[in-house]
């Protein structure tokens, strides 16, 4: 999947920059960025493999600015790539070098918190910790917490559909969101959803969350908010085996238990966090967990006897119960530090982000020390045991030649395995650029054809965020065509027109 | 050709042949849920029921696939015999329509959601992946088998509350989970609505975890059995975490009444009976509402309507589900309905039962802003270009 092809810059385009950028200063006075410097900081985004100066960014203010912008693009045959914190792990926000690049960042107010009836209407630039900060003194909070939630806009967790520890239990943002005010890049402004619950007919929603951009730029969200749990507590897991650890997950499941949070770490990744945080995990484990229990007192301390009970039924080396926050925290601590933890036994790492059925966790942590050999470089493990969605570490160095080709080589084979146990190529990092020449490994090309026509619907030329998520771009008409079998269409009685 | 497919390649033959012949299908699994929707023309009948079997259920690892014509009720006994439960409760219409509950395909493709969707989300949050074979005669998929997975567009969500208008469904992935231990409810009796749904947000607004919270006014409550009008809370979890919730819960709802206790099979009646709009299927003559607004908005909708007309409604997902009885003459209040939704803030209503005269005449399903009507125009003709499929259910024109 190394460095994969994006669109071909169209010079004429490119020729234009400054026109484009006066007719954008005239729907936006102050909010037009054209000159170098000024572009630099746009030029990638969380994964920073990848740079591209964008030809302009535009930061408007308003839905009718954004209206304004994307139909003048629209009219104007000019593509356009939304971005909001530009935390995306996927090059989702990576710019075109002749696109404009819709910062939506001036977006940033709380609207609305409407307690009674338990939800939030939020412009797309609030942070998603922003919204749990604006609601958290009567007690509630915004359910989903991707590990960058204190940079990450709400509107980057709709494009994304963003998770977080906590999605077994609490859902990821497709379950969280209830309504969006959503502009297509005619500049049309539907709205979608609302406080009530669900929509009347397709669930154009669903289609929305998630979509990476290529569908419409969001302006508005309306999320649930919860009331906290009245308590949580962590017991810590260590194993001798990752199939130990395994089977005690599966046990905690089966014995009617979804934990808050489950979180596992395998030896490499238990180490480079004990040397960061010194929080006292086991060196010497070969699969650590880390299971949260919330709810009320009287649920957890139930269900703590319980999982610990179940954990040294399965032959567990240490099982520590937290007896404090403190003490929940540091179990926390050295998890939630694994990235940079990494980061300082390594130059460099890269974070992968596939889902497996989690009995397959055994043969896939076994075939990745073999893929590891075969590479040639080192992978740590951290993995959303709950929900099966795992991030190998790679590391590497990125001023060895040929490492990170190596890296990423060593990173689609551990996404060609994942689909091949039964599970999927992004959890929650979204497909973007980066595993954009994969999607073929999961989805046929009449699977992508009718994923592409969802995007024929919302956009038929094509101009919201091109490059992203499918290996190819069919022109609308052309997936019109039936798909031609050993030289056989299907159906030769079928009229074509 | 064969209209009663029992795999999905006889599904993707008959569509390709109604295809050739310009010939619309109407989709039929048990026909649960026929009388909802403008009244077919004389489309052909595609069954669906023969399609059936669950292909995958791994317990522990919280996942099912079932062809799409499986029975509800065949699933939700296998899950049953491992703990396990489709947690949205999808709804069966034997109350409303002297039907049932149809077929896996037909409840995920139609968002069915019962009194716990305010906690454990709608049917489209439980779908996971789904095979179908859309309007081109093309057979794709979408999803997969795991909870966590953003690869693509979710189209297996979207194809939820389709109806059968862009693709036949022919395998749906679900997300089962572990039924509760224990489930008890809390009662008040004796408020009005709008003080009643008051108290449906203190709790919902509680730690108290409620996964069912709805109002039935005096006659609803009369027709479930109930002595008055009846405010009811449902806590399910493990036997001391329910306990322990219901004590504070009465405690917080103190200023609203004193609280009464369901336990068994009283309860779980009760929510069944919710489920299935029961307390307002009788009399059958009268025109069945189903509308989702705003929580606090259910009761100034109800009343506004009932300024209006004679109706009679009770309250499901804290207020936010207003079911709704009224006379079926004239518009059955299709335009008193949406204008009170319109002005309490937005929501949708359909017609969820009535004569097919009634449904000839109004647009059953909520009428759709003009820029999204278009939308939602151009991903059926992406998806269904020769409108071969259910052409009829979804039309808003009258």
């Amino acid at each position: 999947m190394s460095h994969p092809e994006m669109p071909p810059v169209d010079e004429a385009v490119i020729a234009r920059r400054g026109e484009i950028a006066a007719a954008l200063r005239r729907i936006v006075p102050k909010g037009v960025i054209d000159n170098a410097v000024g572009l630099k900081p746009y030029e990638s985004d969380g994964l920073t493999a990848y740079k591209t100066p964008p030809l302009v960014v535009v930061l408007p203010e308003t839905v009718a600015e954004v209206s304004a912008v994307l139909a003048w693009c629209h009219e104007n045959d000019v593509k356009v790539v939304p971005r909001g914190a530009g935390t995306s792990l996927s090059g989702g926000a990576l710019p075109l070098a002749d696109g404009v690049l819709l910062s939506m960042m001036k977006f940033n107010r709380v609207k609305e918190i409407d307690f009674d009836n338990r939800v939030a209407v939020v412009e797309p630039g609030v942070t998603n910790l922003g919204i749990t900060r604006a609601v958290e003194h009567a007690g509630f909070y915004y359910a989903p917490d991707p590990s960058s939630q204190i940079a990450c806009s709400i509107g980057g967790n709709v494009a994304e559909n963003s998770g977080g520890v906590h999605c077994l239990k609490y859902g990821l943002t497709t379950n969280n969101v209830l309504g969006v005010e959503l502009v297509l890049i005619t500049g049309e402004v539907v709205r979608l959803g609302g406080k009530h619950l669900d929509s009347e007919g397709v669930d154009l929603l669903a289609l929305i969350v998630g979509s990476e951009g290529l569908l419409g730029v969001v302006t508005e969200v309306t999320v649930r908010i919860l009331r906290a749990p009245e308590t949580a507590r962590a017991v810590l897991v260590a194993f001798s085996s990752s199939e130990a650890a395994g089977e005690c997950v599966a046990d905690i499941i089966a014995a009617g238990i979804i934990p808050g949070g489950m979180e596992m770490m395998d030896n490499p990744a238990i180490n480079a966090a004990e040397d960061f945080v010194n929080v006292g995990y086991p060196r010497d484990a070969e699969a650590l967990l880390i299971v949260e229990l919330d709810g009320p007192d009287v649920e957890v301390d139930h269900l703590l006897s319980r999982v610990e009970a179940i954990a040294r039924g399965r032959g567990a080396m240490e099982c520590r119960v937290s007896t404090s926050d403190a003490e929940r925290m540091a179990f926390w601590a050295g998890r939630k530090a694994a990235f940079p933890a990494v980061g300082r036994i390594s130059p460099d790492y890269y974070c992968m982000d596939g889902t497996i059925p989690r009995k397959q966790l055994p043969r896939v942590l076994a075939r990745m020390r073999e893929l590891s050999v075969e590479h040639g470089l080192r992978v740590a493990n951290v993995f959303h045991a709950g929900d099966g969605n795992l991030h190998p570490l790679i590391l590497y160095d990125a001023n060895v030649p040929g490492e990170l080709d190596r890296a990423e080589a060593f990173g689609a084979d551990i996404l060609r395995l994942c689909v091949e146990v039964g599970g999927v190529l992004t959890g929650e990092h979204g497909v973007g650029i980066e595993k954009r020449d994969l999607m073929p490994t999961m989805f046929s090309d009449i699977d992508l054809a009718h994923q592409i026509r969802v995007k024929c619907a919302f956009d038929d030329k094509h101009l919201l965020n091109p490059g992203k998520v499918f290996p190819e771009l069919h022109r609308c008409a052309e997936l019109g065509r039936m798909h031609v079998s050993g030289g056989k269409l299907p159906f030769p009685d079928i009229p074509r027109f | 050709m064969t209209l009663t497919p029992s795999s999905t390649a006889d599904v993707q033959a008959a569509v390709a042949e109604a295809v050739a012949a310009r010939a619309p299908l109407v989709l039929r699994g048990h026909g649960s849920k026929a009388g909802i929707g403008r009244p077919d023309g004389n489309e052909k009948p595609l069954f669906l029921a023969g399609l059936t079997g669950v292909t995958l259920y791994e317990p522990e690892e919280l996942v099912l696939s079932a062809r799409a014509g499986t029975p509800i009720a065949e699933i939700e006994a296998l899950l049953d015999a491992r703990g396990q439960e489709l947690a949205f409760e999808p709804m069966s219409f034997h109350a409303l329509a002297g039907t049932g509950q149809g077929t896996l395909g037909g409840a995920m493709m139609t968002n069915q959601s019962g009194p716990r969707r305010i906690k454990m989300g709608a049917a489209r949050d439980h779908v996971l992946g789904v095979e179908a074979v859309s309007g081109r005669a093309e057979i794709f998929k979408a999803g997969g088998r795991v909870v966590k997975n953003v690869t693509g567009y979710d189209l297996a969500k979207g194809l939820c509350g389709s109806w059968g208008t862009l693709a036949v469904a022919t395998e749906v992935t679900v997300k089962v989970l572990p039924k509760a231990e224990t489930a008890a409810t809390l009662m008040l009796l004796g408020l009005p609505s709008a003080r009643a749904v008051a108290a449906l947000s203190a709790a919902l607004g509680s730690p108290a975890d409620v996964s069912g919270a709805a109002h039935l006014p005096l006659d609803a409550a009369a027709r479930a059995g109930l002595p008055g009008p009846a405010t009811l809370m449902r806590l399910e979890g493990f036997e001391p975490s329910v306990a322990a919730r219901f004590e504070r819960l009465a405690v917080l709802l103190a200023p609203f009444g004193a609280a009464e206790r369901l336990a068994g099979e009283a309860s779980a009646a009760l929510w069944r009976a919710v489920r299935d709009a029961a307390p307002i299927a009788e009399p059958a003559a009268r025109a069945i509402w189903r509308i989702s607004v705003a929580p606090t908005a259910g009761p100034t909708v109800a009343a506004t309507v009932a300024a209006g007309r004679e109706a009679e409604a009770f309250y499901d997902w804290g207020g936010g589900l207003v079911w709704l009885a009224t006379d079926p003459v004239d518009d059955g209040g299709a335009a008193l309905i949406r204008g009170a939704v319109a002005a309490a803030g937005g929501g949708h209503a359909t017609l969820v039962r009535g004569p097919a005269a009634l449904r000839e005449t109004i647009p059953v399903f909520q009428p759709q802003p003009a820029a999204l009507a278009a939308l939602g125009r151009r991903l059926k003709a992406e998806f269904d270009p020769y409108a071969i499929l259910n052409p009829a259910r979804m039309a808003g024109d009258a």
